[in-house]
This record gives structure tokens, sequence and C-alpha cells, in this order.
């Protein structure tokens, strides 16, 4: 088990900066997720830890060990690849067995870490295949297997799940994060998948363009987006944003948007960032919204009944907007209909950054 | 998936596979039928069978000669050293060039390949006269290592393109995840790199060690003395000037053809390819 403490790293491909200057802590034990778009620059971090990329600037330690310029062998790591990557030269069991006769661990204890772990993740009838005689999620157990066998201290994934069907990918999610409170060691977890992000992490660090965006508690980042991205990116549907001008009216700030959109601003969430004429962006997740009388109607042109709920999508204040309702709400298409916003986020106009005051 | 066959498909391919493989025997047949046959050739006739069957022939080939000294015998190992030779000469001096090749930035990289592939534009025929030069000048006239020296300088190209292909679609995951798991660099080419490029290697120096065994051009002119002869110069005396021994020809071909074929039916299990299969995702 190791804390991993990421420092200023930078990185850069020919003329192509990728990472500039990020920054990672990972407590001990703890189960990180780094998400984004692609090309955000996670994939490379995660490389770098492992070693398999060389930073140009910054450090990476864990605990107070200095793996900087370190070969992937001396890091105590174990990685498992998008691909799997298992040798297709060695059955199963010699694939588990790889890491630990590198590294001359006696055969006995190979044997017993093997049955554990197979034990662990149900390869016992599979170790005498190739893995080309595996399917899919055969395969993906197998490669946590040569993983975990290892015992490392710290657990590097990088998208293990893209490669596997909708219905295996939420039951494997499931087993990863049990695996790891089981096994209690350090994980650092690569994905675009924002549910898995949300529904793996301890602490979630988006990256866009090559720099950590925000950093924190899934609910956290997702309750309190510190940028129009972040907000953007976590969420599904995702958050629906409107152009709008803050204006000073009778009792406190509004934010008007076209066709006669007018929403009151709480003074105490939005503090000092609220002045007269300032060009803003009002952004509200579709699930917060709910019927009823509260100035603000939608324009509906496609209603989605999806059983449990119903997606009512439309026009608010001149943008794109969708709307999360109960399956029972009597929408029809080309309806105006009057709704509510609970919660409301703001972000500046130009930057994207949360217009949310210091708590 | 496989597709269930139908008996009339069945039947279908298995007629076109009887045509296919009667029509590339079928002089195989007369070479066989000419080998047992006496000094008289068998008469032209639909069914290659031997006139008077004997094994004269094959014994007058491949047994002892005249002195009492093996000269088949030796002639045949000259070929089968000299293939070899050149197939793991070829070969070993080919795999780290196509793993560099494939996988490292190296100055150069493009316009070396280039002019790799320059070398293979000329007939060995133009080079047969500068080469005899050369090896005369170093002594190697005449000699197994000479005829090496000048096979594996054309089947090392040759190997190059054909496994830097083969590097080149091994997956770096498996190499970065042999690092991850505590391999060196080179421990991870040699446990994970070559085995999964095993059945392109065993091909390469397939082709090596057929190309060298079957060269004629090459071995006529640099060999001189009988007893470095390779088989392919000894088949061509057969058939003289003034006096064509058929059936010694035809009695030497069988020969030369065992070791061909013993290895090809050793080889054939690393021939099957797709063993990379199945290692990533798929």
């Amino acid at each position: 088990m190791a804390s991993v403490h990421v420092r200023d790293l930078r990185k850069r491909f020919g003329k192509t900066e990728v990472l500039k200057g990020v920054s990672v802590e990972v407590p001990n034990g703890s189960f990180a997720v780094l998400v984004g778009p692609s090309g955000c620059g996670k994939s490379t971090l995660l490389r770098t830890l492992a070693g398999l990329e060389e930073a140009d600037e910054g450090t990476i330690h864990f605990d107070d060990r200095d793996v900087t310029r370190l070969a992937p062998r001396d890091r105590d790591i174990a990685m498992v690849f998008q691909s799997y990557a298992l040798y297709p030269h060695l059955t199963v069991r010699d694939n588990l067995a790889f890491g630990l006769r590198l590294r001359k661990t006696p055969e006995a204890e190979i044997a017993a870490r093997v049955a554990e772990a197979s034990e662990t993740l149900g390869l016992g009838p599979l170790l005498e295949r190739l893995p080309k005689a595996l399917s899919g999620g055969q395969r993906q157990r197998v490669a946590m297997g040569r993983a975990i066998v290892r015992r490392p201290s710290l657990f590097l994934f990088d998208e293990p799940l893209s490669n596997l069907d909708a219905a295996l990918r939420a039951q494997v999610r499931v087993d990863i994060r049990k695996l790891h409170d089981r096994l209690g060691a350090t994980s650092v977890y690569v994905t675009h998948d924002q549910v898995e992000a949300m529904t793996l992490a301890d602490v979630i660090f988006v990256l866009n363009k090559g720099v950590v965006e925000q950093a924190g508690a899934p609910l956290e980042v997702f309750d309190r987006p510190a940028t129009k991205f972040v907000a953007a990116f976590l969420g599904s549907p995702a958050m629906n944003f409107v152009d709008v001008r803050i204006e000073r009216a009778e009792g406190g700030f509004r934010a008007a948007g076209q066709r006669g959109l007018s929403v009151a601003l709480d003074a105490a969430t939005f503090g000092d960032s609220l002045e007269d004429g300032r060009a803003a962006v009002l952004g509200v997740r579709p699930h917060e919204v709910e019927l009823g009388e509260g100035g603000v109607s939608l324009a509906v042109d496609l209603v989605e009944a999806l059983g449990p709920e119903s997606y009512a999508h439309g026009d608010l204040g001149g943008g794109a907007f969708v709307a999360r309702l109960d399956a029972s709400s009597p929408v029809k298409k080309g309806e105006a209909l009057p709704i509510r916003l609970r919660t409301v986020h703001l972000f500046d106009k130009e930057t994207g950054t949360s217009l949310r005051g210091a708590r | 998936m496989k597709r269930r066959v139908s008996p009339a498909e069945s039947v279908a391919a298995h007629a076109v596979m009887v045509i296919a493989v009667a029509f590339a025997l079928y002089p195989v047949l007369w070479v066989v039928a000419l080998a047992f046959s006496g000094a008289r050739p068998p008469a032209p006739h639909v069914l290659p069978l031997p006139t008077s069957p004997t094994l004269r022939p094959l014994l007058d080939v491949g047994g002892a000669s005249r002195d009492g000294t093996w000269l088949f015998g030796r002639q045949l190992m000259n070929s089968i050293v000299v293939a070899l030779a050149t197939a793991g000469v070829g070969v070993g001096i080919a795999i780290p060039a196509a793993y560099a090749l494939a996988r490292f930035t190296v100055l150069g990289k493009e316009g070396g390949v280039r002019a790799l592939l320059a070398t293979q534009m000329f007939p060995t025929v133009a080079s047969a006269v500068p080469l005899y030069l050369l090896l005369d000048a170093l002594g190697l006239l005449n000699s197994r290592t000479g005829l090496v020296v000048c096979y594996a300088s054309t089947s090392v190209p040759f190997a190059i393109f054909q496994l830097r292909a083969a590097f080149e679609a091994i997956p770096a995951d498996l190499e970065e995840a042999a690092m991850v798991d505590g391999a060196t660099r080179f421990e991870a080419f040699l446990r994970v790199v070559l085995p999964a490029a095993r059945p392109a290697i065993a091909v390469t120096a397939l082709f090596a060690f057929m190309s060298a065994y079957n060269e004629f051009i090459l071995a006529a002119t640099l060999l001189g003395r009988e007893e470095m002869f390779t088989l392919p110069v000894v088949l061509q005396r057969f058939v003289g000037e003034y006096d064509a021994q058929w059936e010694h020809f035809a009695a030497g071909a069988l020969v030369v053809s065992i070791p061909v074929m013993a290895l090809f039916y050793v080889a054939q299990r690393h021939l099957v390819a797709g063993l990379t299969s199945g290692g990533v995702k798929g």
C-alpha cells in the first residue's frame, strides 16, 4: 500500500504538451479515478505513474519514495491494460505466474498465490487455457488476476471495462470496487465514462486539456462543479446551459435570458460575483427541474418516455434544454410546460469558472 | 462460429482439391517413375509408370563413389549445412534489426529501409562476378562459409522486412505489461515478443533455408571442387552437355526433396499463424 503524490507533472510529445503541470494526491488505500474526455492526458498521467512514460518535469512519490525516474519494474505496481495484454503464448496459469517467476518467487509460493487469485476471480476452470480460448469477460478477469497475484502497493487501471458489453461492464464495475475494498491497496483508475468515475471513486480527478480541472469526492464534485467543463462532463443527461445576463431587481438579483426567461438568484450562494449587467451561463441539471409555476416555461418539442422517468426536450430562454420528469407527468409535444428550477449553477461567460462564492 | 458445411458442398470442395493436387503432383510422379527406371526412359504414356523398375539410379546417385568415399553424402551435407547456416545467420541478424525498426525511433530509418529494399532489386547473376572476386580475395572460394556469407547477404534484407511487419503486429501493450510485471526491456523482448513472433520467425527461417537450399547460380560459380558442391550443382551435372542421365537426375531430385519435406513436416506446427490472436481484446 502506498499513497501517491504527483507534483507539477509536465509531459510533452513533440510539440504537443499533454500534461501541463498536473498535481495529484491519492491517500493510502483509496480509489482514485482520473476522468476526462479523450486527449485530456489521463492515460498519459497513468502511464507516467507506471513508468512507461518518463515525465519531462515534476516529481512522483509513492509514500516518501521518489519514483520519478525508476523503471516500471522497480515501482512495485501492477497494471490492468485496456487491451488486457495477456501473453498469447502462455496459459492462464502461466500468465498469472509470469511476474512472480520474473521476481524469482519460490514455486510453492507462486502456486499458492495463483490458487488464491483464481479462487477470488473464479478462474479455476480456465487455468490451463490459452488467452485466445477465453471470452472478453474472462480475459478481463485474467488481467485482474495477473495484477492481484503480484500484491503490489499500487494498482493502475487503464480503462479496463471499455471492451466489455454494457451488462458485463456494470457487473465488473461492482466486482472491481469490492475487490479494492477487500485488498485495501491504493488504486488509480482511468476512464472516460463518468458513471464509472462516480460509482468507483473515493476521490475523482477531472482532467481537461492536460490540467486537473477539479478534484474531490464524487458527489461533492457533482454537486459543486468548479467549472462549466466539469459540470458538463459529469451527469447524464448533461447539464443544460443557457446564456443569461445578471440583473439587479427588487429583492435581489435575477438571471435574465431570451424569450422572457427570468430566474431569481440566491445572494447567499453566489455572493459577490453577482454584478448588475454581468454576462454569465446558467446551468441546470435535468433532474433539478420539477413541474410547477415558477416563472419559467419550457417549450416542449420532444418527449422521451423511458419507463420510470421521462425526458422533456425543448427550448428554454433561447437554448436547448432537457428536463427529467416523473413518468406520470402529463407532458405533450408542443406544450409550454411551466417548471421550477430547484438548483441553479452559474458560470462566468468567458472563463467558465463557477460563480458560486467561497463557502 | 464455424458454419456447418452441407454434404454437397463438401463433395464439391474435395473434388476441386483432388484435381488441384493431381495437377500439382502429376509431374512429380513422372520424376518418381524416372527415378525407378533403367537407363532407357519410360515411354510417353498417360500413367507415369517406370519401365523395368529398378533401384539402380538411386543406388548410383546416393551410394558410395568408385573410390570408396561417399561423395553424394558429403554434397548432401554441404547443402544442408549451408542452408541451415544461412537461415540461422539471416534470421539471427534480422531479428534485432527488425525489432529496432519496428519499435524505436532510429535516425534515418525510412531511408535505410529503402536502401535495404533497393539491394533486392538486382538479380543474383549481376553480383556473381564481383562476389567471386571478393571471396577469392578473402580466401573463401570453394568453401561453405563463403557461400553462407553470400546467401545471408540476400536473406537478411528479406528477413528484416518479414520480421519488422511481424513485430509491428505485436501490440506494444504486451511488452509494457511484462515490464510492469518485472521484466527489463530485454527480458520482455525475450520472454514475450519472441514467443509471440515465433510463427513469423519460423516462416522466415524456412524461406531463407529454402532459397539457400535451392540456389544454383552462385553455387555453380563459387564452388569449383566436386566435394564442395551443393545438390543443385550436382543435379545439373547429371544432365550435362553431352550426356543426359535423366534417371540419375530424377533419383537425385527425389533424394534432394527428402530434407525439405522433413523440414516442412517439422515446421508445420509453427507455421500455423494466429498465435498472437487473443492476447489483446478481440
